[in-house]
């Protein structure tokens, strides 16, 4: 039972969406939330993501969008005064506040009570130290291993053990500035990266038991001591690659019983040693040939690996650990999935789970794709199959970067030698790179010796390969498109091998009746009857979905999590979830995405967990026969697929596909702009690099080349001058799949984007965001404020004007959101999304409207009158807010931090106030900037933007900042009047600016750049070194100047007399 | 192509593997049943408890890690079919000293592979446990049960699965400690083990051992193994029981428990689809606390035909509230329905082989025997 009558519970979210910590923190926070308000509690929640949906006001009752501070949650204790406050849904984040607010004694004075697992417990798995001792106390085995707050001290350590040896730094995120260390060189330089990263100035350094079998186990425990394992899952790779970068497969497949049993009692053990209350991951390393094992981490929180568990099994781990935080025992709790037998039993699983990670190297094609310690994945899916092979294929195909089998194209081309080398050095890709190895008719045994893999997943591989040359070689082979369908083989793939088309594959399948049932997750492997509507897609015997005859509609969610589609697309699928149900519909999700709340099971009235895919979406709607399915809030994962499912017969609610491809279009929409007298910059597309001079002149330069066809902004770049345009014109079109390439004119003015509803005539627009920095930053990248600051009502009228013609003949239905540029005065649209759009979650927290619900409610057809929407812009209250961008540079090795045309933010935080600069505020720290009010501000700046930045350097100097700068930028600063030091520059040898860096002696880098991309380049080296070592790097003045303001706003002077 | 078909004419297609050439050639019916654990099914298939069986995994990758021969729970299978959803060659273990395939082909047991096992599972789950046949035509099993007449009584007692696992003659497995009398039924070789690791001296009685026979040796506890089919067709081993359990601590396992129900004057039933898995959740009535338990049986102990039996009910199956566990008020007895040795399963329970081995101190050190 509980332990006391809780009134008020405080839960603290894990902030933006960062590379080791992502959208599964809102699975786990919004779980949690509900749980507690289903016993009556009241719950008071803190996050500075807005793009969640435990920020909701259906989820919590009272509800802070702040920075994620020690300051600012103390500030919320003390107004809010909550019974207790539960520390571990809010990841590595929420953990780390917890326990300083405690330490801090801020829970003791105002008389909170740290709910679930203790902080003596946190400590103790936290605490490298006393976790060792706890360990030898329990007679558990971990890697040799030292923990040092010195460099020198892990030297001499190696000195001793030899390499190769692991170095992990306490308490961070993701693995963050860790690795495996061959040398000592190597050592010296990953132990200070370490040290940099740890909170608590510590890294361990260890033993490394690289090429173990990778083991997890997680586990929940309440207060009395009943403990259970929720699921065991085991990494495809051996020991070495970070979990969070490593296909895992659940449940374990490689493993004994004895070994299964020996890992789970050790695990329990850990556990009842910690004194858990709630949830516990523990990772093990298991010998791979004797019974051997260490225990290489404990998380004492909820994790990015419960989750996984959580949607493996079905068992909601989130809501049970949040009722044991309360004080119920497991024994006192219902399985929510059977809803006859308890929740005090272990989920045992007919099927299995492969989880694959989604690397933003499709992005970030300069990035070193190499895994390692330091996790690298935006996001992840997983795949349900009652095979392996059909889990893997699914979790390959809803990965999203069209493949659908085991064969990538651009590893064909490799030569043997560098294929060899692929496969003994794990990037992102490997998968693929085993798969070409074994189609070259290299042996499991030599990748197994080799590599370290167990040989059952490379003879899965191997399967996959053979299977993939019979397909080729036999065209049109019934018996074969059968087992070929069993072993999980797309209509895509096999399209592909037999020279075909999808709908032909497609088409002749159905004629030979091979289609796939679907089957339930029910925690119990059928011994129960189970109600969950949580189904996945099999090539088996019997279906067991039982369709209901009702309204129905399906909504296609986004898919992983990655750069450019974010958290913000499953909220939107979320909440048009939500208006479905509220409409009276069946609602119906399909999504792959483990982490996020639109895949727990009691969101839709049916989830279905499946790839999104043609194929994968048409087999759910053949079945469900829904009244329409809708595509706009699920990114462009969604709209992408809307063309193939109308041309097959299904019905998109909704703007139609005509519709979505006119605004998509860019000759199309060229007309429809033409029509209404709108402008857009002056482009013209171009083949050759005559053409490329001949454009450039008529549109002159600044100008923004890209390729004609590629996805998500790739290889876009701003062209200043005409020396730098050839080479960019040759990376274009070399990135372009048909060889073309786009110029357009950059307009160096304010950008605006806009949210709105229409249904073809009525338009309403929540609001108009108002970007800080000016085009060219890419929207996700930019600052957004709320409402527009420098817009006069004249031209925010000309914008509602504009907006509302856009959407009337586009025919939009539902949600568009639109960019523009406004440039001298004048008024220019950049481009048109005939979706839901990123901004859609920010717009409606800090408007209170509710923008999906409204959409979805358009969507279905009902009229304007009865929804009673209003005409026109919501009026703005009194309350500024501001998204900022978060980035993930430091965890991505070689990736330009500067800002340009092609996101590279993987977060948001928003920062909310009655003030702009107070918002601005708030919205920076939150995005982790640290505002020093002191010290030195070390200043480069390109020739075009030298102007500006003395304006800038002078604010900084006026704060009492020491201007740091090299020698051009300071003559010029100088020759204005200004104090400048000159620091040596990186090519003239001098190692001045990056030592300065590293050791916190410079407190911010403002940074602009000509040549983003050579990375040679000074401006690359310092870039680096400051987002690696944590100091603000502004490369757009408009970013600094937003600092300065704040900055100017919170400092006090520093006046000698 | 292969079929497991039933009475109703439900059939269940898949691909054979295993023997179906050397096991008995004639058709006959055997008990399906499924069990839950996601790893074991070496020690599942060696399991004597599933005499008479087809045993349905509901975990659809099974021979992953291959065949590791001390792993095996007996060394002999009285198992009669196999079904899973896919078969694996063994390759997950470098260990390994053979497959699955292998040991079903060289045991006589018929497997089934590529069949829609949760289809299967949730068919049994609906009619409860039934007999079925399998066969290599579809039609071969409609003819079967045209014919079928229904003779389930057991006309001698070595019919009895029990009597086709248990061993043929007693023998002893030396140890530093004091005495035990296992009455084999079919007995897991785990179970052997936690006793052995406990220190004791233990001799292995065939089944149909008499009271006489074991009290000769002057055991200083009784232990009643798990093993196979209906207590109720064993009257003999519960009158043996009978004479034992108010002489010697005993511990009871699975059928052992059952016996000894019967034997105090308890009734049991058989469930409509029987416990087999490792995931049960059991709870000890007294600290309300619960462990997961391996578990394997189809018959179970009807909690209030224990009135006046002297036992108590202390541990309930926290989902069904079936008996799971009981003591004896006056007796120094142990009984649990389920298995606390594991293996395959959760090792949780082992504790109770402790419970026991401190019974057996106890009342060694009362009759004041050297311990």
């Amino acid at each position: 039972m509980p332990k006391k009558a809780w009134k008020k519970v405080l839960v603290i979210g894990s902030g933006p969406i960062v590379i080791g910590q992502g959208a599964e923190f809102d699975y786990a926070g919004t779980q949690a939330c509900r749980a507690l308000r289903e016993e009556g509690v009241e719950v008071t929640l803190v996050n500075s993501n807005p793009a969640t949906i435990m920020t909701d006001r259906e989820t919590a009752d009272r509800i802070y969008i702040e920075p994620l501070t020690v300051e600012s949650v103390e500030r919320i204790i003390e107004r809010e005064r909550p019974d207790g406050l539960i520390p571990t849904m809010g990841g590595q984040t929420g953990l780390n506040l917890a326990y300083q607010l405690a330490k801090k004694g801020v829970l003791d004075r105002c008389g909170v009570t740290l709910m679930g697992t203790s902080l003596k417990s946190i400590d103790q798995a936290e605490d490298r130290e006393s976790f060792r001792a706890l360990m030898q106390e329990l007679g558990e085995p971990i890697p040799e291993s030292i923990i040092v707050s010195r460099v020198d001290e892990a030297l001499e350590f190696a000195a001793k053990t030899g390499y190769p040896l692991i170095v992990r730094p306490a308490f961070t995120l993701g693995g963050t500035g860790g690795g495996i260390v061959q040398s000592a060189e190597e050592l010296e330089q990953i132990a200070e990266s370490g040290l940099q990263a740890s909170l608590i100035d510590q890294i361990l350094v260890e033993r490394s038991v690289a090429g173990w079998k990778e083991v997890e186990f997680e586990v929940l425990r309440d207060g009395v001591g009943n403990c259970i394992t929720i699921c065991h899952m085991e990494n495809m790779d051996p020991v070495g690659v970070h979990t969070g970068d490593s296909i895992v497969v659940a449940p374990c497949q490689t493993l004994t019983d004895r070994e299964v049993q020996a890992l789970r009692s050790a695990s329990r053990r850990i556990v009842e040693g910690l004194k858990i209350e709630g949830g516990c991951n523990v990772q093990f390393a298991l010998h791979p040939s004797r019974l051997e094992y260490v225990v290489i981490e404990v998380n004492p929180r909820l994790s990015r690996s419960s989750a996984l568990a959580s949607k493996a099994t079905g068992y909601p781990i989130a809501k049970v650990a949040a009722k044991i935080a309360l004080g119920y025992a497991l024994t006192e709790i219902k399985n929510a999935v059977t809803e006859k037998t308890s929740a005090c039993f272990e989920p045992a699983l007919d099927y299995v789970v492969v989880k694959i990670p989604r690397w933003p190297f499709d992005k970030f094609t300069e990035a070193d794709r190499c895994l390692g310690t330091q996790m690298k994945a935006t996001g992840e899916v997983m795949g349900i199959g009652r095979n392996l092979e059909t889990a893997l294929l699914k979790a390959v195909r809803s990965l999203d970067i069209k493949v659908y089998g085991v064969r990538l194209p651009e590893l064909e081309a490799l030569t043997d030698a560098e294929l060899k080398t692929a496969c003994l050095k794990p990037d992102d890709r490997q998968l693929f790179v085993f798969a070409e190895a074994l189609k070259r008719g290299w042996t499991v045994d030599w990748l197994a010796e080799e590599t370290g893999w167990n040989r059952y997943y490379l003879k899965l591989l191997k399967r996959l390969v053979d299977n993939t040359e019979l397909l080729e070689k036999n065209p049109w082979d019934k018996v074969l498109l059968l087992s070929a369908k069993r072993l999980g083989f797309a209509d895509h793939e096999i399209a592909a091998l037999w020279k075909s088309t999808e709908d032909e594959i497609y088409r002749f399948r159905l004629e030979q009746g091979i289609r796939p049932v679907f089957k339930m997750v029910d925690t119990c492997a059928g011994e129960f009857e189970a109600t969950t509507p949580y189904f996945y897609s099999s090539y088996d015997v019997e279906d067991e979905g039982v369709i209901h005859k009702r309204p129905k509609v399906v909504v296609l969610g986004s898919g992983p999590i990655r750069i450019g589609q974010g958290i913000e697309f499953d909220y939107c699928s979320v909440h048009a979830v939500l208006a479905l149900r509220k409409a009276g519909f069946e609602s119906i999700i399909i999504n792959n995405n483990p982490e996020t709340v639109s895949t727990d099971f009691d969101t839709a009235d049916r989830l279905y967990f499946e790839p999104l895919t043609l194929e994968d979406v048409s087999a759910i709607l053949d079945k469900e026969q829904p009244d329409g399915v809708i595509v706009q809030f699920g990114g462009q994962t969604a709209i992408g697929l809307a063309s193939g499912l109308a041309s097959r017969g299904y019905r998109i609610l909704g703007t139609t596909v005509e519709d979505i491809d006119r605004a998509e279009e860019r000759g199309t929409f060229d007309r429809v702009l033409q029509e209404l007298g709108a402008k857009r910059p002056h482009g013209a597309g171009a083949t050759n690099m005559e053409q490329v001079h001949h454009v450039a002149e008529e549109i002159g330069f600044p100008l923004v080349v890209r390729p004609s066809y590629v996805l998500g902004g790739r290889a876009m770049d701003i062209v200043y001058e005409a020396e730098e345009l050839e080479t960019v014109v040759k990376r274009a079109l070399s990135a372009s799949s048909d060889q073309e390439i786009w110029m357009d004119q950059y307009l160096l003015g304010t950008e605006v984007e806009v949210d709105a509803i229409s249904d073809g005539e009525n338009v309403f627009i929540p609001g108009i965001m108002e970007h800080l920095e000016r085009a060219g930053v890419h929207s996700g990248d930019s600052i957004a404020v709320y409402p527009p600051q420098t817009l006069d009502l004249a031209m925010q009228e000309r914008i509602i004007a504009l907006t509302e013609s856009l959407a009337r003949s586009l025919n939009i239905k539902g949600l568009l959101n639109i960019q523009y540029v406004i440039y001298h005065k004048e008024l220019y649209v950049i481009e048109v999304n005939p979706r839901s759009s990123r901004t859609v979650p920010f717009l409606s927290k800090v408007t209170g409207v509710p923008i999906v619900d409204w959409a979805t409610q358009v969507i279905l057809g009902r009229t304007w009158e009865e929804i009673k929407i209003p005409h026109g812009l919501w009026p703005t209250g009194d309350r500024v807010a501001v998204k900022a961008p978060v980035f993930s540079f430091s965890k991505l090795q070689r990736v330009e931090p500067s800002l340009g045309p092609e996101m590279k933010s993987t977060g948001e935080v928003m920062g909310i106030d009655r003030t702009y600069e107070k918002a601005l505020y708030k919205a920076l720290l939150g995005a982790g900037v640290s505002f020093t009010t002191y010290g030195s501000v070390f200043v480069t700046l390109a020739d075009r933007d030298k102007a500006e930045g003395v304006a800038l350097a002078r604010r900084f100097a006026d704060l009492g900042f020491r201007i740091l700068a090299t020698k051009g930028t300071r003559r010029y600063l100088e020759s204005k009047g200004l104090r400048v030091e000159q620091i040596a520059k990186l090519h003239d040898g001098s190692n001045e600016i990056i030592d300065g860096i590293r050791k916190q002696k410079i407190q911010y880098v403002v940074n602009t750049t000509t040549h983003g991309r050579v990375q040679a380049s000074d401006g690359f080296a310092i870039r680096r070194a400051a987002v690696e070592h944590g100091i603000p790097c502004f490369t757009s003045l408009d970013t600094a100047a937003a600092l300065l303001q704040v900055l100017e706003s919170i400092s006090p002077g520093l006046l000698p007399l | 192509m292969a079929y497991l078909v039933f009475k109703d004419g439900t059939t269940y297609e898949g691909e054979a593997f295993g023997d179906w050439l050397k096991s008995d050639p004639s058709v006959a019916d055997y008990e399906v049943v499924f069990n839950t654990s996601m790893s074991g099914y070496q020690e599942m298939v060696t399991d004597l408890s599933y005499a008479g069986q087809i045993l349905v995994l509901t975990q659809p990758q099974i021979g992953n890690y291959g065949w590791h021969h001390e792993e095996n729970e007996a060394n002999k299978t009285r198992l009669q079919g196999l079904i899973v959803r896919e078969l694996s060659e063994g390759e997950g273990s470098l260990h390994a000293e053979g497959s699955l395939e292998d040991y079903c082909l060289r045991h006589g047991v018929r497997g089934l592979r590529g069949v829609d096992t949760r289809a299967l599972t949730r068919y049994l789950r609906q009619f409860g446990t039934l007999p079925g046949v399998m066969v290599e035509t579809k039609d071969e099993g409609l003819a079967f049960w045209a014919k079928f007449q229904a003779s389930h009584t057991i006309k001698d007692k070595s019919e009895h699965w029990v009597y086709r696992s248990t061993v043929k003659e007693t023998y002893e497995i030396p140890g530093p400690g004091p005495l035990l009398a296992l009455l084999d039924f079919g007995a897991k070789r785990n179970i052997i083990r936690q006793l052995q690791e406990r220190g004791f001296r233990i001799m292995v009685f065939p089944a149909g051992s008499t009271p006489e026979e074991i009290l000769r040796h002057h055991p200083s506890g009784v232990v009643l193994s798990n093993g196979p089919g209906d207590p109720e067709e064993l009257p003999e081993c519960v009158a043996t029981v009978r004479r034992l359990y108010d002489q010697l601590p005993v511990l009871g396992i699975c059928l052992g428990h059952q016996l000894l129900a019967l034997a105090a004057g308890g009734k049991t039933y058989k469930l409509p689809y029987g416990h087999r898995g490792g995931n049960h959740p059991v709870i000890d009535i007294r600290s309300s606390k619960a462990t997961m338990t391996s578990q394997n049986h189809g018959y179970a102990v009807q909690e209030a035909s224990l009135k006046g039996s002297g036992f108590e009910v202390t541990l309930r199956n926290l989902n069904d509230g079936t008996v799971e566990g009981m003591e004896h008020q006056s007796y120094p007895i142990l009984s649990v329905q389920f298995h606390p040795e594991g293996a395959p399963g959760p090792e949780e329970n082992a504790e109770i082989f402790d419970r026991f081995k401190g019974l057996v101190e106890k009342s060694l050190s009362r009759k004041g025997r050297p311990a």
